[in-house]
């Protein structure tokens, strides 16, 4: 007879893994980054390959320098690539990405503990490095369809446009067909991915639905179109795939809604009354600095608990 | 009412439609001294003395123990020292059989026409819960508040275990017995028997027999895990709370599960004590899974070969459920009163275990609104303050994070080792 195995109950489990769940953002990530392939052409593909293969290889890299465990197999890393390449856009000079993936990966990852234990969404703050650090190249804007020429034209994104004569219609918005980073245009696209994480358990909808939510009243009270201020700009990649990270983000669904409600106002307040147009990255980059501290006033009520003692 | 979490789990309820079947006597069985919580007894048996099926062999002078009874005909070939799953070490008798099972001459049916007598009598018998955790049944029979509400679990929420389904299918008459025992000598007006969504022919049987009788509900529980722990039944079946810090009792509820009230049945007629019990031997190294009723003290290797099992190719041995059994070091051990089911496996995958990534399923399937992932990282760096304020204490180790955590963190095994940091008043 074998030596047999002793462990601590539970001895069953449910054979979910870390890599399944980052599979299934990689499969709802999909049909948004495809539809940016297709407005943008193989430069859209280019910046993705590139964003996910530099990702992957300074997680590579970085835990083999650190001499920690080979983390590549948990498929995070090439989620945070693909994200990261979908909040640039196509026409951005092909070294810029490898600098947002060594900020994503290495500083705000890696450098905080790795998977889990970083504080800021990498690939927010990796873009938030980039348009700081390169705005001209960061807000270089091409048309769809337009990439056989892609240096000869550049437009605006719908978000400075809005309510001008030039302003996209709601269906070039919902579908994409309008300006701005690679992944982020297709707002149809991510919608679909987005429920699909939910229809997987992947999600909780609490932050996504409480930030565009109040985005969508807050603008509506402010006066500006409501429905094409939730469609345009990266409100939707933003809600379902940023403002739903699970390391980022409070454990919790009071916290979770307390998050969305977060970012929809500061969301608001920074396309209405800052001088950037668009203010969805860092509306999360600041929720997520905050994250620690709903998360201290949100936790779950405990069944028969009594409240906590004082001078215990 | 607030719906508490929980988990869906694969019921594996093999064994189901499988009607018990009699062990034959062993030949030989080791009686350990302490089968229940509370003070072990001692040996009331010499090496070499002969007993009977029911003749006491341990007793403790402690109120809060309960005898032990000889299993089987035969003579007391050893006394030794014998180490249980948790590690503790307790005396155990062990016996040769001489396969006559001969009832012993004491048994005859113990007088309990008061409360006290019959208290006394629950003592006499051995009983402790047989759901798993051993409680003795007298102590949760004489609790200091008022009873109103007697609470009958039948939930039998582990995955792979019958045996109570088969009490409540092949003895319905003894479990509305028991129940109907209890309440008149307790005084206890209301009796709810709770069964689990995924046993629609008990639920369906005793809702006829009981149809005539409304001081017996029948309630239906969620199919979720886990809904037979002590305090999501009291919540699923009541709506009351069990607050941090008191018994059931104080909520004006006992709760005993169902072939503990059968057994009491029988035994108040017969006055054969807790002398075997039925278990679920099943696992994918089992070749015949069925349900056997066993001598206390038959080794588990000699109930593995009654069921056809490979014995070359275990890989692990759990006694009790999957989520909340114990994983045993050998196979020598014996059965006793708390065992419910015996599984076997060939196979047993072992996961590595990789960082939290914060998911929060952990908090979202706790039955009782903890959270393991913050208890998990407030244990890490020792805050114990953190982990009071966390609640820790109250986990009772269902195993629901652990099993739903995609990093493979120990998440249950956590928050006992916590526990341990907080120093008991």
């Amino acid at each position: 007879m074998n030596r047999l195995i002793v462990s601590p109950s539970p001895h069953d489990e449910n054979y979910l893994k870390t890599s399944t769940i980052m599979l299934n953002v990689i499969i709802a990530l999909l049909p948004a980054y495809i539809a940016g392939c297709v407005y943008f052409g193989l430069r859209a593909v280019a910046v993705g390959a590139i964003c996910i293969g530099s990702c992957v290889l300074f997680e590579f890299l970085c835990r083999k320098l650190m001499k920690r465990e080979n983390t590549i197999a948990d498929l995070s890393a090439v989620v945070t690539g693909l994200l990261l390449a979908m909040n640039l856009p196509a026409s951005i000079p092909l070294w810029i990405p490898v600098i947002g993936s060594f900020v994503a990966i290495v500083v705000v990852k890696q450098l905080f503990g790795g998977l889990g234990q970083n504080f800021a969404n990498p690939a927010i703050t990796a873009r938030i490095v980039l348009m700081v650090s390169f705005p001209a190249a960061m807000t270089k804007w091409t048309e769809p369809f337009t990439h056989t020429d892609l240096d000869a034209i550049s437009s605006a994104t719908p978000l400075p446009l809005a309510g001008t004569d030039n302003a996209a219609s709601y269906l070039d918005l919902f579908i994409g067909k309008c300006g701005g980073c690679l992944g982020e245009t297709c707002a149809a696209a991510l919608l679909i991915g987005g429920l699909y994480l939910a229809a997987r358990r992947i999600i909780n909808l609490a932050a996504p639905l409480s930030f565009i939510g109040s985005l969508f009243i807050l603008s509506w009270i402010g006066g500006s179109d409501p429905v094409y201020q939730i469609l345009a700009g990266g409100v939707f990649i933003g809600a379902f795939f940023m403002a739903t990270d699970y390391a980022t983000t409070p454990i919790t669904t009071k916290g979770k809604i307390v998050f969305g409600l977060g970012c929809g106002i500061i969301t608001f307040v920074i396309r209405r009354f800052g001088s950037f147009p668009e203010g969805v990255s860092f509306s999360i980059l600041l929720m997520n600095v905050l994250t620690p501290y709903i998360e201290q006033l949100t936790r779950t009520k405990v069944l028969g608990a009594k409240e906590a003692e004082k001078n215990e | 009412m607030k719906k508490l979490n929980g988990i869906k789990l694969k019921h594996r309820k093999n064994t189901e439609n499988s009607a018990t079947v009699e062990f034959p006597v062993p030949a030989k069985v080791r009686i350990p001294m302490s089968m229940h919580m509370g003070a072990p007894c001692d040996p009331i048996v010499k090496v070499g003395d002969e007993v009977r099926v029911g003749q006491k062999i341990g007793e403790s002078g402690a109120a809060f123990s309960v005898p032990v009874h000889s299993s089987v005909s035969g003579v007391v070939k050893a006394i030794t020292d014998y180490r249980n799953a948790m590690g503790a070490v307790c005396k155990a008798v062990e016996i040769e059989t001489d396969g006559k099972q001969e009832l012993s001459g004491d048994i005859k049916p113990p007088p309990c026409a008061t409360k006290e007598d019959f208290i006394k009598a629950v003592r006499e018998s051995g009983a402790v819960g047989l759901g798993g955790a051993g409680f003795p049944t007298h102590i949760k029979m004489n609790p200091k508040a008022e009873i109103d509400t007697l609470i009958i679990n039948g939930a039998e929420c582990e995955p792979y275990i019958t045996a109570d389904y088969r009490e409540m299918i092949e003895h319905p008459q003894d479990v509305i017995g028991g129940i109907d025992l209890v309440k008149k000598k307790l005084g206890i007006k209301q009796a709810k028997l709770a069964i689990e969504a995924n046993k629609p022919e008990a639920i369906k049987n005793f809702t006829e027999m009981a149809a005539n009788d409304d001081t017996i509900d029948i309630v239906t529980l969620p199919s979720s895990y886990p809904q037979g722990a002590e305090k999501v039944i009291i919540y699923n079946s009541t709506g009351r709370i069990v607050n941090e810090g008191t018994l059931p009792a104080d909520a004006g509820v006992i709760v005993m599960n169902v072939s503990t009230a059968a057994f009491l049945y029988r035994y108040c007629n017969s006055g054969i004590p807790l002398v075997s019990r039925r278990m679920t031997v099943d696992g994918n190294a089992v070749g015949e899974p069925k349900n056997v009723s066993v001598p206390i003290g038959t080794s588990f290797h000699d109930v593995l070969d009654f069921c056809k099992t490979d014995i070359d190719a275990l890989k692990k041995v759990i006694a009790g459920g999957p989520m909340m059994g114990m994983s045993v070091p050998d196979i020598d051990m014996p059965v006793v009163k708390t065992s419910n089911a015996l599984l076997a496996f060939k196979s047993y995958d072992e996961r590595k275990t990789s960082s939290c990534i914060r998911c929060g399923r952990c908090v979202d399937v706790c039955p009782l609104g903890l959270m393991p992932a913050e208890i998990d990282k407030a244990y890490r760096i020792k805050d114990i303050d953190d982990l009071k304020k966390l609640k820790v204490m109250l986990c009772m180790n269902c195993g629901s994070c652990t099993y739903v955590c995609p990093a493979n963190r120990k998440l249950a095994e956590t928050n006992q080792l916590a526990k341990s940091l907080i120093p008991r008043k």
